[in-house]
């Protein structure tokens, strides 16, 4: 059935060269490689537990990503042409749209917002993309070094797409704040039933502007996390029946993580200028 | 999987990714996009400007070459006239000196015609004596010829 090798350091229940069951197979493949903050110990299960633990796998997919993409974009700025050819078109088409799309919908002066646009896009499209990996392939590369668990797509692990929105959550509190000052304070206990019902107004507000940054990183997660359990479950197919489910769950998710990277920068345009315009 | 250590890295990352991109990247490709976008404003601006100017130019081109024409058929049309005038004028003129050649040359024949009578009527006046003499030395009868003497002399 399912060989799952495991490096002898590990202490997972997966024995060395054992066959496994189809569960463990997909428990498997949804465990991280983790390093202990405390003990400093990587890939092992027991200590991978609380709060300070890293997800090795996770950090660097998306670091390598990241820093591919702005030393990209920075090469490309460097080189700036009159007549633009190749990248330049290329990175051109992407300022353009991320700027078009901002321009629509957004209608302050920050000088944050269009670069983080276009960071976000570009770089929970690339982490998005990693999906489109085959399911085994960087951990079966990585096996061969003792690597026992590898899990290879960034925005399906809740921590990245936390750890975005809750940078768009505080700019949003942080341009609430800036932009309205008094008149903030006046909006959330009038807003929308007016001011005998302020304790109520208050609530609702406070329940909107949390439930921006779990909206926006859940359905980002969810998506990429649905996405890979999908692949993981068509790995679990027989070898001539997967490439046909695959192929078409692959082309669908072309579509998938390109959406989903542009929901979520969008969605972080709209709320930001949410928090720039007064009620 | 669940919220651990990891979202603190992811932050940070996310942040220099976003400054680094803000402060290195942003700036220089706007930038040149927007001296670009400039640029060919400026130059299709130009060439607008141009096409006007030259469409202007060959209007007024036209208009030269439309006058110069009509200056140049205005002065070929007096040419003709003077021409004309002038052909007219050296006819009248030529006339007048014929005319006064003719009379001129009439004038001096009569005249010539009365100084040759003269000179003939004085000649034949000599001959006539001249006869006269040669007659009367053979005939002396003055009196038989001096009736046709006197006609002869009064027919001339």
């Amino acid at each position: 059935m399912f060989y799952v090798p495991v490096s002898s350091s590990g202490g997972d229940t997966v024995n060395t060269g054992a066959a496994i069951t189809p569960a463990q197979y997909v428990q498997h493949h949804l465990e991280h490689l983790t390093l202990n903050l405390r003990t400093f110990r990587v890939g092992d299960l027991q200590e991978a537990q609380g709060f300070w633990v890293l997800n090795l796998d996770t950090f660097l997919v998306s670091l390598i990503l990241g820093i591919g993409l702005v030393v990209f974009l920075r090469f490309v700025a460097v080189r700036m042409r009159e007549v633009p050819g190749g990248l330049q078109n290329f990175v051109e088409i992407m300022v353009g749209f991320v700027d078009k799309s901002i321009s629509e919908v957004y209608h302050g002066k920050s000088k944050l917002l269009a670069p983080m646009s276009l960071i976000i896009f570009m770089w929970v499209f690339l982490m998005n993309a990693m999906d489109l990996l085959p399911v085994d392939l960087l951990w079966r590369i990585l096996d061969l070094f003792g690597v026992t668990y590898f899990k290879n797509v960034p925005t399906a692990d809740p921590n990245v797409t936390f750890a975005m929105s809750l940078a768009v959550f505080f700019l949003i509190i942080f341009y609430n704040i800036k932009i309205k000052k008094f008149h903030l304070a006046k909006e959330m206990l009038t807003v929308p039933f007016g001011g005998y019902l302020f304790p109520l107004n208050l609530v609702f507000r406070l329940i909107e502007e949390c439930v921006k940054p779990l909206s926006l990183a859940l359905r980002l997660f969810g998506n990429m996390f649905a996405g890979e359990l999908v692949f993981i479950l068509i790995a679990l197919l027989p070898w001539w029946g997967q490439g046909l489910p695959g192929g078409i769950w692959a082309i669908f998710h072309i579509l998938v993580i390109t959406l989903q990277a542009f929901i979520f920068m969008m969605l972080t345009v709209v709320y930001l200028s949410m928090a720039h315009d007064t009620h | 999987m669940g919220i651990n250590a990891t979202l603190i890295g992811q932050f940070i990352t996310f942040a220099i990714l976003v400054w680094f991109t803000m402060k290195y990247v942003w700036p220089p490709i706007t930038q040149a996009m927007h001296d670009r976008e400039k640029k060919i404003a400026a130059g299709l601006e130009a060439a607008e400007r141009s096409k006007r100017e030259l469409e202007m130019a060959e209007r007024k081109a036209m208009s030269i070459i439309r006058d110069a024409k009509q200056q140049a058929t205005h002065i070929i049309d007096e040419a003709s006239r003077h021409s004309v005038l002038l052909v007219e004028e050296a006819k009248q003129q030529a006339k007048e000196e014929g005319a006064r050649m003719i009379e001129l040359a009439q004038h001096e024949i009569s005249r010539e015609v009365t100084q040759a009578k003269e000179v003939l009527k004085t000649q034949l006046a000599t001959l006539v004596v001249a006869g006269a003499e040669k007659v009367i030395q053979r005939h002396l009868d003055a009196s038989a010829h001096m009736a046709l003497l006197d006609e002869l002399v009064a027919e001339i």
